[in-house]
């Protein structure tokens, strides 16, 4: 038996004290989403590497979500600005590699966002696979 | 920076949490596949890997086995992250050198419509939790000596009732105060609801308890003048007195801000408020109650009609105050009522969006409607015009309550019922504690639900309405849950702080400053170390966010625990093909009708309950007299044992009173 690929391969980047916990709760509440999505959980959406979300790339994701905090980080205000500057910068290396810079989307989820994550993924997911 | 040593000799442990993550995603073959794992030594999976015994076995797999590293793949790290992290140091191996992998609300919660898949997605879930700790570091938690004492910025009813909480518990608090007075908004009320005391006997008697206490030194007239330091150890420097005026230096282990909110001002003409006379705020008509004795008189007229308008400034589509201030409907309708209790026969008109009078306070709308009280419901679009009128007030509404009919109202007197604003000097305060700050201006706690009274900034907790708007009782309750936490913090001589925080490697490092510039704690500061200017990080201040990071032009900076290696590890295990065996027909009927338990996973309890139930059916309550247990309890514990298919039912007892229960598939 091998694994079937119904759908895109995507990378979410979240944040443990504010989009995980929604992320949890799409489980908790058995929301289904795609099961080619996986999540890496960070202290804050400002702190993800440019070269993380183009390592995702090269090994293979299609596409590389940030669940952001927005404003609602309790870290720094200027949370949105930063982690927009973090996507400007993704797609500038994602286009000198020639990979499409629609792959990578951002949104804020907060702590009870179950739905709206559920929704952005597969918004993202039918963005991606129109992609391919 | 030191290059982590990789771990090769790791521990994987795959929960099925009772069938919660067994139910969908093939434990058996994962555990097996894990087995092959480069690194791994030891794959288990378990019934319950929180289970005592199973966190017993974990301690002795790692001392036997000499594990440098362990995988817990179970639920949400929100819930069990402490719980292993602990077993990992009672087997004396580092905590930091253990991953939990959600493979429940993540995995098998998540795709219970596709187990096939979910159990792929697990595979690499657990797969990138090995990759993860084979690149984790032996951290050691920052250790910090701290002060037994605390600075509570302001001295309303919820700084004051902290401060006493805090004194009770043996801290020494210095408690400040902007006011020539404490009590705050409460010293300035007439009767509150539900006590029927006044705010100023209220706060007379908070008072008089801190003075009694003998370990709270109450400063007023004094404002802060400086912050520094970090958890453990803050220095303040505060100013009292405004004629001679003096600077004491007081250092703290934790602080409380409780510096309330403020109700709004209604702008200029906003529902007549300034132009049209006999149109006052609730504050301004609280204190007309109080000031009057026998009749109820505005500017030497006598009142006989008042018209409350609600949601004045508040709830604004547009405005500044998008949010309801949930305290100012019980406010207004609490006033009406004193004002029918002191003035008889004044009538009432409510102009009303929503009534939110909540919990007990709707005792107040029934009271207030039961005494003739009439109520109009308007929308934001079409807000009440209030017009001077030849004798008195004229407000015209359209009204929802009667089809959007329009109404006109005359009144002696017009309130505005205003809500609760942030405190104009708030972000004094923000600034020099650096707390951030929501859209609506107010203090932002970490999680309004999970950590209520806590900051990012270590030792800086929230008490009170600086929050948000908050009813006395709503106040105290949330200082008083920051003095229990503070205590927590304080009641030891050295306190631990997590390591996550940004470290530098130097080699890397050229000094461009743009990682102090993002920092909004200044954490970073320039050093000079062997004749090169580089960064260094302050570790006590340091929140570990990890903004600085992504903004290194050499890549010089990394977050413990959030290291390259690791992070983009996790992403090669995500995409590593899996191969899994098809399951064999029928093999999940078997499954079903066999669970594979282990009796030692479970919980002692668990086991002599279903040593009761073995031989014959027994009811909850047969079973807690055999045991000799509460019936609370063995109803809980069959009701768990009932939902992962180690109980079911089997029919009624003879008295058709309660369910007998058996071991699930003994007949």
């Amino acid at each position: 038996m091998t694994e079937i690929r119904k759908s895109p391969k995507i990378l979410v980047f979240s944040s443990d004290k504010i989009s995980d916990p929604g992320i949890d709760q799409a489980g908790l509440r058995k929301i289904h989403y795609s099961p080619s999505i996986y999540v890496i959980s960070l202290p804050c959406s400002s702190g993800i590497k440019p070269r993380w979300i183009l390592h995702a790339f090269e090994k293979g994701f299609d596409g590389v979500f940030i669940a952001a905090d927005g404003h609602e980080c309790s870290y720094t205000p200027h949370c949105p600005e930063l982690t927009n500057n973090i996507i400007t910068e993704a797609q500038r290396l994602m286009k000198e590699k020639n990979i499409n810079p629609k792959r990578i989307r951002m949104a804020a989820i907060c702590s009870v966002c179950a739905e709206p994550f559920v929704n952005h993924m597969s918004n993202f997911s039918k963005i991606l696979a129109e992609l391919s | 920076m030191e290059e982590p040593t990789e771990k090769k000799r790791i521990g994987v442990y795959i929960c099925h949490c009772g069938g919660n993550i067994s139910d969908y995603v093939d434990v058996g073959q994962l555990r097996e596949m894990m087995e092959s794992e480069e690194n791994v030594v030891i794959s288990k999976d378990v019934m319950f890997a929180c289970a005592d015994s199973n966190q017993k076995q974990m301690v002795k797999d790692i001392q036997e086995m000499k594990l440098d590293g362990i995988v817990v793949a179970s639920c949400s790290p929100k819930l069990h992250l402490h719980t292993f992290r602990n077993v990992a140091s009672r087997a004396g191996l580092n905590p930091y050198n253990y991953v939990q992998v959600n493979v429940r609300e993540q995995c098998s919660w998540a795709h219970s419509d596709q187990p096939e898949q979910a159990s792929y997605k697990a595979a690499g879930l657990i797969r990138a939790g090995i990759h993860r700790v084979v690149y984790s570091e032996a951290l050691e938690n920052i250790r910090i000596s701290t002060q037994k004492s605390v600075l509570i910025i302001g001295a309303g009813v919820a700084g004051m009732k902290s401060a006493l909480d805090l004194a009770h518990m043996g801290d020494e608090v210095y408690l400040i105060e902007k006011e020539p007075q404490p009590g705050g908004l409460v010293a300035g009320k007439g009767k509150v609801f539900p006590t029927g005391e006044k705010g100023s006997e209220l706060v007379e008697r908070l008072l008089a308890e801190i003075k009694k206490s003998g370990k709270i030194k109450l400063f007023t007239s004094a404002s802060i003048e400086k912050i520094s330091g970090s958890i453990g150890n803050f220095r303040s420097t505060i100013k009292t007195g405004d004629e001679n005026p003096e600077t004491l230096t007081l250092t703290t282990g934790a602080i409380m801000v409780a510096t309330g909110a403020e109700p709004y001002t209604p702008a200029e003409n906003e529902y007549g408020y300034h132009t049209v006379p006999g149109v006052i705020t609730l504050t301004e008509f609280d204190e007309l109650l109080k000031s009057c004795s026998a009749e109820l008189k505005y500017a030497g007229k006598p009142v006989k009609s008042v018209s409350f308008i609600y949601c004045t400034g508040m709830r604004q589509s547009q405005g500044e105050h998008k949010y309801c201030s949930r305290i100012c409907c019980t406010a207004a309708i609490h006033s009406s009522l004193v004002m029918h209790e002191k003035f008889g026969d004044v009538r009432a008109f409510h102009f009303y969006r929503d009534i939110r009078t909540y919990g007990k306070q709707e005792i107040l709308f029934e009271k207030s409607s039961k005494s003739g009280d009439i109520y109009f419901m308007f929308q934001e679009k079409d807000p009440p015009v209030i017009e001077q009128g030849k004798n008195n007030i004229r407000i015209r509404v359209k009204d929802l309550l009667t089809r959007k009919t329009d109404l006109e109202i005359e009144s002696d007197l017009v309130v505005l019922v205003t809500g609760m604003v942030p405190r104009r000097d708030s972000e004094t305060v923000a600034q020099k504690l650096k707390i951030p700050v929501g859209n609506d201006r107010f203090f932002n706690e970490i999680h309004p639900k999970l950590r209520p009274v806590e900051t990012v900034i270590d030792g800086v907790f929230l008490g009170g309405s600086c929050q948000g708007p908050r009813n006395i009782s709503e106040s105290v309750q949330s200082s008083s849950s920051a003095a229990a936490k503070i205590h927590a913090i304080i009641r030891k001589d050295t306190l631990e702080l997590e390591p996550i925080v940004a470290r530098i490697n130097e080699e890397e490092c050229t000094w461009c400053e743009k990682c102090a510039k993002v920092c909004e704690y200044d954490a970073i500061f320039q050093i000079e170390t062997n004749g090169k200017i580089v960064a260094s990080v302050n570790e006590a201040v340091c929140k570990g966010c990890g903004a600085c990071t992504p903004v290194c032009p050499t890549n010089a900076i990394n977050i413990a625990l959030y290291t390259d290696e690791g992070i983009e590890g996790m992403i090669d295990g995500f995409i590593q093909q899996v191969q899994l065996k098809a399951a064999a027909k029928g093999e999940k009927a078997e499954e079903e009708t066999a669970p594979s338990v282990e009796m030692k996973d479970f919980p002692q309890i668990w086991k002599s309950i279903m040593e009761e139930v073995r031989e014959k059916p027994q009811t909850i309550p047969a079973i807690a007299a055999a045991l000799s247990q509460p019936m609370e309890l063995v109803t809980y514990h069959v009701m768990t044992m009932n939902r992962y298919f180690i109980l079911e039912p089997a029919g009624i007892d003879d008295n058709d009173e309660y369910y007998l229960y058996k071991l699930k598939n003994k007949a």
